[in-house]
């Protein structure tokens, strides 16, 4: 079983929920997709294992062999690629605005002259949080997108044996479709607040485009404020559960500790639920 | 020339708004702009009626086009974000949503099946607001990265400092790091950066301080709801002090703010203790812009 969790925006306890779940899981696996701020291990605090480098491919341009046919930079959608024939005959790449398609090194006609290399551009941390299998992504600062290497994660590390919890980025761009694609579940994490409630919507629109099973668990829920639960109930959409609003889940959090024991028996009922709607 | 101060934060959820929302209600002769285009909040805040509002053109996806394609299957081998599949018709289909609109497939595609159709990714809009001219914009869930949205609003709302002789420009930024914030950031006088007092906060803080210096932009820290780890938040005003960044202030942990938020209040107008810390970072911002 696979679950996600995400939420339209950073903040609304979606690593609160993720790890918490995770805990609760028996033979648990929790992925941290949200890779430009990783936070789940501040709260599972695990043994990290292996640290893997995460590369993506960029082209090295051999000036002695290129012939300066612009072909390469013609082809490359993002600008990343200047050539500069005669009498400069240099190929400038800014490899910050490359997307590592691959199509500079399909169209170049030269053999030899445009190759391409395998560059860092994040990293992997393999290990265990007790009994969680714990994998998170981490991407360079300056990295433009992280959807790529949450792909890789998934593809590489997701062990379909075990109940799969991502931790997805906030928003609801293209890191947050890549990470929620193909699971069984998505768990959106809201906030009782009009800011809550306007993400949410948004994401309830994403998720419903892609067609996804999915229900919503409210943080810091208030007993007099219904804003998120009338909402639920006009688009006919599943409450899982209520994390009440605590002043000492906020403190706990800010030290990195979170009441996993307090809360096992709720979220060990929360993915029952999940199993029964998948 | 306009000067632009921008608001940012590690990460969402830091208040960020909340002190966007409150600096908009005292700054005077401001356009305000609303950049986090990815999860807008600031219209909620400042109810603007909108003027002017125009469609957001994204990068181009391809489209197969059944009839032509040969099913060589070059396509769906070369894509490196395995946006084609084929579906249960035996068809070559682009999913919209994981095109990273690169080309490659049109270049390829021996019988030239593929055509790069436009998308619209979201939409902008120029609107009047209790608080001055605000410019913000929306974009479609599951669209891509916002950098150029935001670039775009961000120049929207010079342009009409410029033709109005708007003194400031008031950005709420983007959070994390990713392409939407270098956008966010570049071009900035000065950026705030909100943090929290918890053990990711200061980390968030220190990644986002490095793109700014990167970037060779002035920038200035402030603790929101620093009261929940008194601790954390000396290790944050540390960490500013060794780096040489000015420390612009703290904001307690209030109720109150949730409450102003849920009525729609901006928290400067309803919290005595938001208006008393908004006061001193503004004052101390504004000797740094
Ligand atoms: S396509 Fe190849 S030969 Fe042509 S300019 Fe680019 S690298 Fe040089
Ligand atoms: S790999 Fe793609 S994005 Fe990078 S330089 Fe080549 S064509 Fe441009
Ligand atoms: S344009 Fe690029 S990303 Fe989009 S389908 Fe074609 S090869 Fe894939
Ligand atoms: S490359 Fe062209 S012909 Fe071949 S499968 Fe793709 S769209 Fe069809």
């Amino acid at each position: 079983m696979k679950i996600a969790v995400t939420s339209g925006k950073g903040g609304t306890g979606k690593t609160t929920i993720a790890t918490m779940l995770a805990k609760a899981a028996e033979n648990a696996q929790y992925l941290d997709c949200d890779a430009e701020e990783p936070n789940g291990k501040f709260f599972l605090k695990p043994e990290i294992e292996k640290t893997i480098p995460y590369t993506e491919l960029v082209p090295k341009i051999n000036e002695d062999r290129c012939t300066f046919c612009e072909k390469c930079a013609d082809a490359c959608a993002y600008k990343a690629l200047v050539v500069m024939g005669k009498p400069l005959n240099k190929v400038m790449f800014f490899d910050e605005l490359c997307h590592s398609c691959g199509a500079c090194a399909y169209v170049c006609p030269v053999e030899g002259a445009l190759v391409e290399i395998e560059q860092e551009v994040g990293l992997f941390n393999v290990g265990k949080a007790g009994n969680i299998d714990f994998v998170e992504g981490v991407l360079n600062i300056g990295e433009a997108s992280a959807t790529r290497l949450i792909a890789t994660m998934k593809k590489r590390f997701m062990n379909d044996k075990k109940t799969v919890i991502l931790d997805s980025p906030p928003g609801t761009s293209c890191s947050v479709v890549e990470t929620i694609d193909g699971v069984d579940f998505v768990v959106l994490v809201s906030e009782p607040t009009p800011f809550g409630l306007s993400d949410l919507r948004l994401t309830v629109e994403l998720v419903r485009d892609m067609g996804l099973p999915f229900g919503i668990v409210i943080n810091k829920a208030e007993k007099e404020n219904s804003l998120i639960d009338d909402y639920a109930k006009k688009e006919n959409i599943e409450i899982l559960y209520r994390l009440e609003f605590s002043r000492q889940i906020a403190e706990g959090y800010s030290k990195g500790i979170l009441p996993f024991d307090k809360y096992a028996g709720d979220f060990k009922k929360v993915l029952k639920r999940i199993e029964e709607l998948i | 020339m306009s000067k632009e101060l921008v608001v940012i934060s590690g990460k969402g959820g830091t208040g960020k708004t909340t002190l966007t929302a409150s600096l908009a209600s005292v700054i005077k002769n401001k356009v305000i702009v609303d950049a986090d285009a990815d999860a807008a909040n600031m219209y909620i805040l400042m109810k603007p009626e909108v003027k002017h509002k125009e469609l957001f053109k994204g990068n181009p996806k391809a489209v197969i086009n059944t009839d032509r394609c040969i099913k060589c299957d070059q396509c769906r081998q070369l894509c490196r974000f395995d946006a084609i599949y084929v579906n249960s018709d035996g068809e070559y289909v682009v999913d919209e949503l994981k095109c990273d609109s690169c080309k490659l497939c049109q270049i390829a595609c021996p019988v030239e099946a593929v055509d790069m159709k436009d998308v619209y990714s979201g939409q902008w809009y120029e609107s009047e607001t209790a608080y001055g001219i605000m410019v913000h914009a929306k974009l479609y869930p599951g669209a891509e990265n916002s950098g150029n949205l935001v670039t775009m609003v961000k120049h929207r709302a010079h342009l009409i400092a410029d033709e109005k002789n708007i003194e400031y420009i008031l950005v709420d930024g983007s959070p994390g790091i990713g392409c939407p914030v270098i956008s966010t950031i570049s071009g900035a006088n000065f950026v705030i950066i909100v943090t929290e007092p918890t053990v990711s906060g200061l980390h968030d803080l220190k990644r986002v301080k490095k793109l700014c210096d990167s970037f060779k932009i002035k920038s200035g820290v402030v603790v929101n709801k620093y009261d929940l780890n008194s601790q954390k938040t000396e290790e944050i005003e540390e960490f500013a002090k060794r780096e040489g960044m000015p420390f612009l202030g703290r904001i307690p942990f209030d109720k109150c703010v949730v409450d102003a938020i849920v009525n729609l209040q901006i928290p400067y107008e309803a919290c005595d203790s938001v208006k008393h810390a908004v006061d001193e970072i503004l004052s101390k911002a504004m000797e740094l812009l």
